[in-house]
C-alpha cells in the first residue's frame, strides 16, 4: 500500500518538474473521472454492505461444508459471484474454512469467483463497458473459475 | 444510463442513508452493522482510489496514443497480453480499480482483448495478493490456480475481444 503512495508521489513530482501545466491538466482529468464514476462506487458500497450483512461468515461456512462435492462447488461459485471482498478479508476467511475441513476445490471456486466475477461491481463495470459486455465477461470468468476448481480438485486428489 | 434509472438509484441511496442514520440513532443492530460495513469498505477504497485516479490522470496526459497503439493495439500480437498481465500483476485494488484503468487504456488505443486480459488478471494475479493468498492457502494452491487460470484468461480474452471487434463493438461514451 505504501508503495502505491510512493509511486504516486514520485510520479507527481517528476510530472511537476517536467511541466506544471500538464500536471495541472492531469489532476483535472483525475478529479473529473473520479467524480463521474463516484455514484456507481457508492451504489456498489451500499450493495456490499447489505450483502455482507445478509451473508455472514458462518452462513458461508454452513453452506460450503454440508453438501456433496458438486453442490459444494456450485454453492461456492454462487456465493463468490454475488459477494465481493477485498483480499485481506477473503484469504484469511478461506484459510479458516480450510482448517475447518472445506476442500481446496470448493475454496478455489469460492476465491476465484470472489475475485473475478462481480455481481456487486456490475454498476461500475456496466457504466464503463455496457451491460452486454459486462455480462459476457462475467460469464467467461465464471467458466474459468469452474475450470480452476476442477483442476484444483484433481491436483489435490479430491475428485476421482 | 437513463434518467429514470438514475432517479431510482438516487432514491434507493437516500432510503439507505436514512435507514442507516436512524439505525444508529435508535440503536437498531442490523442497521448499525450495515452502516459499519459501509464505512469500513469506504475507508479501504479511499486509501486506494485517489492515488489510482491521479495515476490515471498522469497517464492520460503523458503517455502518447501511438505508444499504446503500437504495443497494445490491434497490430501488437500476443505480447500485448503479456504486458496486460504484467501491468495487472503489479497493480493494487480489485476489479473496481481495474475498470477505470482499462477504460483509459482503451481510449489510448489498446485492443479489446488486451483490456479483458488486463481486467481478468488484475482480479486474479496481483502479486501482493497472490503472496497473501499463498500464505493462507499454501503455495501449491496458488500455483495451480495461476497455471490453470492464466492461459484460460489469455485465450478467452482473445476470443471475446475478437468476437466483439468483429461485431463492431466500441466503448463509445466519453467519460
Amino acid at each position: 500500500m505504501y508503495l502505491l503512495y510512493l509511486i504516486t508521489g514520485l510520479a507527481l513530482i517528476v510530472s511537476l518538474i517536467a511541466s506544471r501545466e500538464k500536471t495541472w491538466k492531469a489532476l483535472k482529468i483525475s478529479v473529473k473521472r473520479l467524480v463521474t464514476i463516484l455514484p456507481a462506487f457508492i451504489i456498489m458500497l451500499i450493495l456490499v454492505s447489505v450483502v455482507l450483512f445478509l451473508v455472514p461468515d458462518n452462513v458461508i461456512f454452513a453452506c460450503l461444508g454440508n453438501h456433496s462435492k458438486t453442490i459444494g462447488v456450485l454453492v461456492a461459485l454462487f456465493f463468490g459471484s454475488i459477494t465481493l471482498m477485498p483480499g485481506f478479508i477473503a484469504y484469511p476467511l478461506c484459510g479458516i474454512l480450510l482448517e475447518k475441513g472445506i476442500t481446496y476445490m470448493v475454496l478455489a471456486a469460492f476465491s476465484t469467483t470472489l475475485m473475478m466475477v462481480g455481481g456487486l461491481t456490475y454498476p461500475i463495470e456496466s457504466q464503463y463497458f455496457g451491460a452486454k459486455v459486462t455480462i459476457l465477461r462475467n460469464l467467461v470468468s465464471l467458466l474459468i473459475a469452474v475450470a480452476v476448481a476442477i483442476a484444483t480438485g484433481i491436483f489435490f486428489g479430491e475428485i476421482g | 444510463m437513463t434518467k429514470r434509472a438514475n432517479i431510482f438509484k438516487a432514491a434507493g441511496a437516500a432510503v439507505y442513508a436514512v435507514f442507516v442514520v436512524l439505525s444508529f440513532f435508535y440503536g437498531y443492530a442490523p442497521g448499525k452493522e450495515i452502516g459499519q460495513n459501509f464505512i469500513s469498505f469506504s475507508l479501504a477504497m479511499l486509501k486506494i482510489l485517489p492515488c489510482a485516479f491521479i495515476l490515471i490522470g498522469l497517464f492520460e496526459v503523458w503517455i502518447k496514443k501511438e505508444t499504446i497503439e503500437k504495443h497494445l493495439g490491434s497490430g501488437s500480437g500476443i505480447t500485448a497480453y503479456f504486458w496486460g498481465i504484467l501491468l495487472a500483476g503489479t497493480s493494487v485494488g480489485g476489479l473496481y480499480v481495474a475498470f477505470p484503468v482499462a477504460y483509459s487504456l482503451y481510449n489510448k488505443g489498446a485492443k479489446l482483448g488486451m483490456i479483458f486480459a488486463y481486467i481478468a488478471s488484475s482480479a486474479i494475479c496481483r502479486v501482493p495478493m497472490t503472496i497473501f493468498e499463498a500464505s493462507f492457502m499454501g503455495i501449491k494452491f496458488s500455483m495451480i490456480r495461476l497455471a490453470v487460470s492464466l492461459p484460460l484468461v489469455v485465450v478467452s480474452s482473445m476470443l471475446l475481444g475478437g468476437y466483439l471487434e468483429k461485431k463492431g463493438y466500441k466503448i463509445t461514451k466519453k467519460r
